[in-house]
């Protein structure tokens, strides 16, 4: 390896032979260099589907009522349930230490919302103070539903971004102003806007105990939602949001009378569940991305392959020569090997580097949906690099080796 | 210098026996300049590859310079070749991206010589062959002679106790062949053992010694009074 004078004898091959040491370098540049896009562009996808979950927060438990399908305890099918604030109450309570944020909804069916003269579209829901973070929402301006209100049954609300844009005329200040919702006014307190963008933020959130009072809820809630205690791992986390799901329903189940295998009656939906599936989806298309790869790789060991073949084919005369004028076999095969192995590495890390730098030029440039910031694993790609590099060695050795042991006389006929 | 008894050599294809070697015996001293005559086909080639160790012989006793040269390994023979042998053939075969004075510094490279040194000693052998001022050019670009010169240079650079030519002169026209004659005489006189395979009889009258090859056997074996080339230069 650091005979210096076979480093010269190589140099002098290879730059007398550019063509040759091109198309070999070409081949093994450009294998890589698809191979780290690809890999980049699996992990762009991973990314991009995390990010199609901040919308809500991740942990983000949400629970909704139908009627009844089943008959239980002499009650016939087809009975509504109606989740009540004692239920909401009792889960708040009994799961207090594994909840981080809770809120009941109530959704104010059948009113007129009013700004001024005009007449607005949007539904208004009821809703408790911790529900920014259980929707990741962030204020823009003013404050959110606070306890205070809830206690006082205050008579505020909370628009949207989307909302000031579309019904406050420029220079208006939303702030401070009235909306008027089937005759009573509600005082404007903040604005609120949303991580999942203007398709969530067609929302006019009231205080839930102003809600019930005001509109006729007596203590009727539509929904519960919760998000749960971060844990130490993802499986973890979903482990114990599947358990308090699980928990959730028998409670409510009992509590409403409800037949344990009625499939519609009380519903749980659990995001983590979905991001599992979603993270397996990701897990599979990596999967997809490295398989193209490997196939990729493949392509280009064989590519390396056949281009020793024909170089050493190519050679055959030229080892002839040289064993004619003493080289020995293992000598010739040393030269032939030494510089593949020069010409595959020189050109693999060009083609690492060039891919790379590709990646991280354009990389945090590009965000089309569920592709989010393509980039690579240095040391995933490296390894291909090497793995490439021990292939063409392995590719080029046995010809090299053949050709070396040619009895001398044949290689010479050889044309 | 060398000792052959009873070599033979077949070659076989397919379901056909070519027999064609049947019993060589001859002895060469040094310093002598031997022509193996014979028409094409009769296995001039074959001997003259079997002494250089390019090929092997399927029976027959052989030594050279006392060394007895049996069991050939490809790495013992390429040594062999490296200490004692030198070639020159009718092809030239120079390695076509080297040029002329890389070429002749090649053998010198497996005999392990550091670079500056080689590269001294082939300018000196290029020079002996008239051809300093070619030492840059490639192979491409020279005649057919100087091509034959560049090679018998090379030959000679590795400093061969016997060196073996194949029908040296048979690519070239009559003038370049006696031009190269002449260097392969001089290469004799100055004490160098060489062995000349040709058929043409001009040639071979230009070595001391003849030896006519019929066959697969030695015919006749004569000392001839020596043609100088230079006569006709
Ligand atoms: N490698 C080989 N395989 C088969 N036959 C061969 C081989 N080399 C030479 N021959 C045959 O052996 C005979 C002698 O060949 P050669 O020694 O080259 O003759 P010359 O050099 O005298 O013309 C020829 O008939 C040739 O066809
Ligand atoms: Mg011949």
């Amino acid at each position: 390896m650091f005979d210096i004078e076979r480093w010269q004898e190589i140099f002098d091959t290879i730059r007398k032979n550019k063509l040759r040491t091109f198309l070999t370098g070409l081949s093994v540049a450009s294998g890589i260099f698809i191979l780290v896009i690809l890999l980049g562009f699996g992990q762009g996808m991973q990314n991009g589907i995390a990010k199609e979950f901040a919308s809500d927060a991740s942990n983000r438990i949400w629970v909704w009522t139908q009627v009844t399908t089943k008959e239980y305890k002499g009650l016939n099918p087809g009975r509504p349930i109606a989740l009540k604030n004692e239920n909401y109450q009792y889960v708040t309570q009994q799961f207090a230490r594994q909840l981080e944020d809770r809120s009941p909804v109530f959704r104010v069916r059948d009113v007129v919302v009013n700004y001024k003269k005009e007449t607005l579209g949007y539904s208004v829901q009821g809703i408790g103070s911790d529900y920014q973070f259980i929707e990741n929402q962030f204020l823009s301006q003013g404050r959110y539903i606070n306890p205070k209100d809830e206690q006082n049954t205050a008579k505020v609300v909370l628009v949207s971004n989307k909302i000031k844009k579309e019904v406050f005329p420029e220079g208006v200040d939303p702030l401070g102003e009235y909306l008027d919702i089937s005759g009573i006014k509600f005082q404007i307190i903040g604005i609120y806007g949303d991580q999942g963008g203007e398709r969530e933020e067609d929302r006019i959130f009231i205080p839930v105990t102003t809600a019930q009072k005001v509109f006729n809820g007596a203590n009727r809630v539509d929904n519960l939602s919760f998000t749960l205690q971060p844990a130490a791992s993802f499986d973890e986390a979903v482990d114990a949001s599947m358990k308090f799901t699980e928990d959730l329903k028998t409670y409510l189940r009992e509590a409403h009378t409800v037949a344990p295998d009625d499939p519609s009656a009380i519903n749980v939906f659990n995001t983590l569940e979905e991001a599992r599936r979603y993270y397996g989806l990701t897990g599979n298309i990596r999967l997809f991305f490295w398989f193209v790869g490997i196939c990729t790789i493949i392509a280009g060991v064989v590519g390396v392959s056949n281009i020793m073949l024909i170089v050493v084919k190519e050679r055959t005369r030229e080892i002839g020569i040289r064993k004619a004028l003493g080289a020995r076999p293992w000598g010739v095969v040393g030269m032939i090997l030494h510089e593949a192995i020069f010409i595959t590495a020189i050109s693999g890390f060009t083609g690492l580097i060039l891919s790379m730098g590709l990646l991280e030029l354009i990389g945090p440039h590009v965000e089309v949906d569920y592709i989010v910031n393509p980039s690579v694993n240095f040391n995933v790609a490296l390894s291909t690099v090497f793995l490439l590099i021990i292939a063409g060695a392995v590719a080029g050795f046995f010809p090299a080796w053949r050709a070396a042991n040619i009895h001398t006389i044949d290689a010479l006929r050889d044309e | 210098m060398i000792e052959i008894k009873d070599l033979h050599k077949s070659y076989t294809m397919g379901s056909n026996v070519l027999h064609v070697l049947k019993g060589i015996n001859f002895k060469a001293e040094d310093g002598e300049l031997v022509a193996i005559m014979g028409s094409s086909g009769s296995g001039k080639s074959t001997l003259l590859n079997i002494l250089g160790m390019l090929d092997e012989a399927d029976s027959g006793e052989y030594t050279l310079d006392g060394v007895p040269i049996r069991d050939l390994t490809e790495t013992k023979a390429a040594k062999y070749r490296n200490k004692f042998l030198g070639f020159v053939f009718q092809s030239f075969n120079l390695i076509n991206y080297k040029n002329a004075l890389e070429n002749v510094a090649l053998p010198l490279y497996y005999q392990r010589m550091p670079r500056k040194e080689r590269h001294d000693k082939a300018m000196k052998y290029l020079e002996q062959v008239g051809l300093k001022e070619w030492a840059h050019h490639l192979p491409s670009e020279l005649s057919g002679g100087q091509k034959q010169r560049v090679a018998i240079a090379r030959a000679m650079a590795a400093e061969p106790k016997l060196l073996l030519a194949d029908e040296p002169t048979g690519a070239l026209d009559s003038t370049t062949s006696y031009e190269v004659m002449d260097l392969i005489q001089k290469i004799n006189d100055a004490g160098n053992t060489i062995l000349v395979v040709t058929h043409e009889e001009d040639i071979a009258h230009m070595c001391k010694r003849i030896i006519h090859l019929r066959d697969g056997v030695i015919v006749k074996d004569e000392k001839v009074e020596q043609v100088r080339a230079s006569a006709y230069v």
